[in-house]
């Protein structure tokens, strides 16, 4: 058989199927949520399951801010969010420039001590953690979740292996130019290094976003909470309004869904890199 | 750079070919003795480490080492720390709990790792081929991983709903009586099975996409020698493709088993460790004991046990590679 003066196989339509399969699979969660939000709450499990309503409840889409403070959420999650990000891109790489690129005492050892900890479960230490914090009186603050999340070994592990892969002649032409370490840093690691800081940033972001027992165990105020736990208290506590929570569920999806579109071209490139493969 | 300091460097320079010793204060700063240039780079190297390292050792190291110091002690997180010895240590042989936690963790790593590991490779090779709109087909694949937890669970459970959720109702049409139909995570005996799905379909895109990369890395050479030779595609799958992704595997096999030691999550989300102790897994076991009856020694003592299946894991795995490249 011959479609647009190309042959096609059996092989090719088999091939066709399965991947269309598997990404309908994949994706039917999602397209249910979507359906479900424009619901009402008594047509959400009809079946069979009418994907697009015929009377689609875009006032799902206007409760959900009044009936929770989903603004103030959101906002509380993006402060930390973007804080976070940026802490943990400047910190991992700024450090990963110097496991790469420079000699120092101890480098291994402190090097292995990184390694050690990426392997080490958060659920070994969150209760003395959470112990330390309530010792610096940072419960029910903001800050406790960004001392907890801005200094990683996974950061700076990641970047470091994207910059063992820069040639090292690059950073010692620009030492003969007479460049200091930290323009070296700035000006020539840090431009080329945008697949690294990009999967980088797709991890932080969703990890922080999507974080619910780090909030969980250190905000208890209302005005402090972030969107993944505002959206379990709005489960439980309207738990048979399934067309609001689904809305809710799919309004906390947006911001992950646009950084993650953002950067995906970089991610495979980056993940190939930065040797994640292994 | 400035004109000024690349002239700067250059006086220096001639400085030493032609005397030798440097004479004003500016040369000094320029030319160092050996031992001085190293101290110098060392701290400017631990400069550039500070940052992170500061806040790394604070929260992260000290918090491990006193979670290794309080699983000897008894503590409730109010009141005076006590020694305890190993109290703790035996008290895990007669907590029923623990050891229904303990399987439990066993019992959803030996069926989602190897699980995870072959969707995530058959995935990467169909997405490895020239297929028009590749890159959605990856990015659809890819995005239950980031997709929020809270989120997809609620979902999760409504479409598993045993009642009324379409999955039983599919079954349902599909002429499976409504007696014999899963209770998904309502049933102690499907509970397991419902977390387990869950996080495959949560984490094969990620899997996937690291096989993806590895796939790339596979020299073309290769499978045009084994076209020369008459191989069929599930014989160039097996003599080239997996071989050659050897180390892409074991290192998705280690990463697959110490997320699947730390699952909490989703079983947090779905079937909060119920019904009964089905799903009750060693994390879930911890968080209990330190933040519900506030045991700390105790939750300490099984954070131990955890880092230990984790290193010990770890270790295994690592030998083994090495003995297979040796």
């Amino acid at each position: 058989m011959r479609i647009a003066g190309r042959k096609i196989t059996l092989k090719t339509v088999l091939l066709y199927v399965i991947v269309i399969t598997v990404t309908l699979v994949m994706l039917m969660p999602f397209a249910w949520m979507l359906s479900a939000s424009l619901k009402l709450s008594r047509d959400v499990f009809a079946f069979p399951i009418e994907w697009i309503p015929s009377e689609p409840q875009w006032q799902n889409y206007v409760d959900i801010w009044t009936k929770i403070p989903l603004a103030l959420f959101i906002y509380n999650t993006s402060k930390l969010t973007i804080i976070v990000t940026l802490l943990q891109l400047l910190t991992s790489s700024f450090a990963a420039y110097a496991f790469a690129k420079l000699n120092f005492p101890y480098k291994n050892t402190l090097f292995l001590g990184y390694i050690a900890t990426i392997a080490m479960p958060w659920q070994v230490y969150m209760v003395p953690q959470f112990l330390l914090m309530r010792e610096f009186g940072l419960n029910n603050t903001h800050l406790a979740l960004i001392c907890l999340q801005a200094f990683t070994a996974f950061g700076v592990f990641l970047m470091r292996q994207f910059y063992m892969s820069i040639p090292t002649e690059l950073c010692e032409a620009a030492r003969i130019d007479g460049m200091n370490e930290y323009q070296i840093w700035a000006r020539i690691i840090l431009p080329l290094s945008k697949p690294a800081l990009s999967t980088l940033t797709i991890f932080t972001f969703v990890t922080t976003w999507n974080d619910f027992l780090g909030p969980m165990i250190y905000l208890t105020k209302t005005e402090l909470k972030t969107v993944q736990i505002g959206l379990r208290m709005f489960i439980s506590q309207y738990s048979a309004e399934y067309g609001l929570i689904m809305a809710a569920s799919v309004v906390a999806l947006i911001p992950v869904l646009v950084v993650f579109l953002s950067l995906q071209r970089f991610f495979v490139e980056g993940i190939a890199s930065t040797g994640l493969k292994g | 750079m400035s004109a000024q300091e690349e002239t700067s460097v250059s006086i220096s320079n001639s400085a030493i070919a032609t005397d030798g010793v440097p004479t004003t204060p500016r040369r000094k700063v320029a030319v160092l003795s050996r031992r001085q240039r190293k101290i110098r780079n060392a701290l400017v190297a631990y400069s550039f480490i500070a940052p992170n390292f500061l806040g790394f050792a604070v929260f992260t190291l000290g918090p491990i080492l006193f979670a290794f110091a309080l699983a000897f002690m008894h503590w409730d997180g109010s009141n005076a720390i006590t020694f305890a010895g190993l109290d703790n240590f035996w008290r895990l042989f007669e907590d029923k709990a623990f050891i229904a936690a303990f399987w439990n963790t066993v019992i959803y790593t030996v069926a989602s790792v190897p699980a995870t590991l072959l969707c995530a490779l058959g995935l990467a090779v169909l997405l490895n081929q020239k297929i028009a709109g590749r890159n959605f087909f990856r990015t659809a694949m890819f995005f239950p991983y980031v997709a929020s937890l809270v989120a997809v669970a609620v979902v999760w459970n409504m479409i598993f709903n045993p009642e009324m959720g379409p999955v039983n109702m599919i079954l349902y049409t599909l002429g499976l009586d409504p007696q014999n139909m899963p209770g998904w995570a309502a049933d102690r005996h499907w509970a397991m099975v419902t977390v387990i799905l869950f996080g495959i379909w949560k984490n094969m895109g990620y899997y996937m996409v690291i096989y993806l990369a590895g796939l790339q890395g596979i020299n073309a050479e290769l499978y045009e020698a084994a076209d020369l030779d008459g191989a069929n595609s599930w014989q160039k799958f097996i003599h080239v493709t997996v071989p050659q992704l050897g180390p892409t595997t074991f290192f998705v096999t280690v990463m697959l088993t110490i997320q699947s030691f730390k699952v909490f999550d989703q079983i947090f989300m779905i079937t909060q460790g119920g019904p009964g102790t089905s799903t009750l897994v060693l994390v879930y076991h911890i968080y209990n004991e330190a933040f519900i009856s506030w045991d700390l020694g105790y939750s300490s003592m099984v954070s131990l046990v955890l880092f230990f299946l984790v290193l010990a894991v770890t270790v295994f795995q690592f030998r083994r590679q090495r003995e297979d490249e040796a």
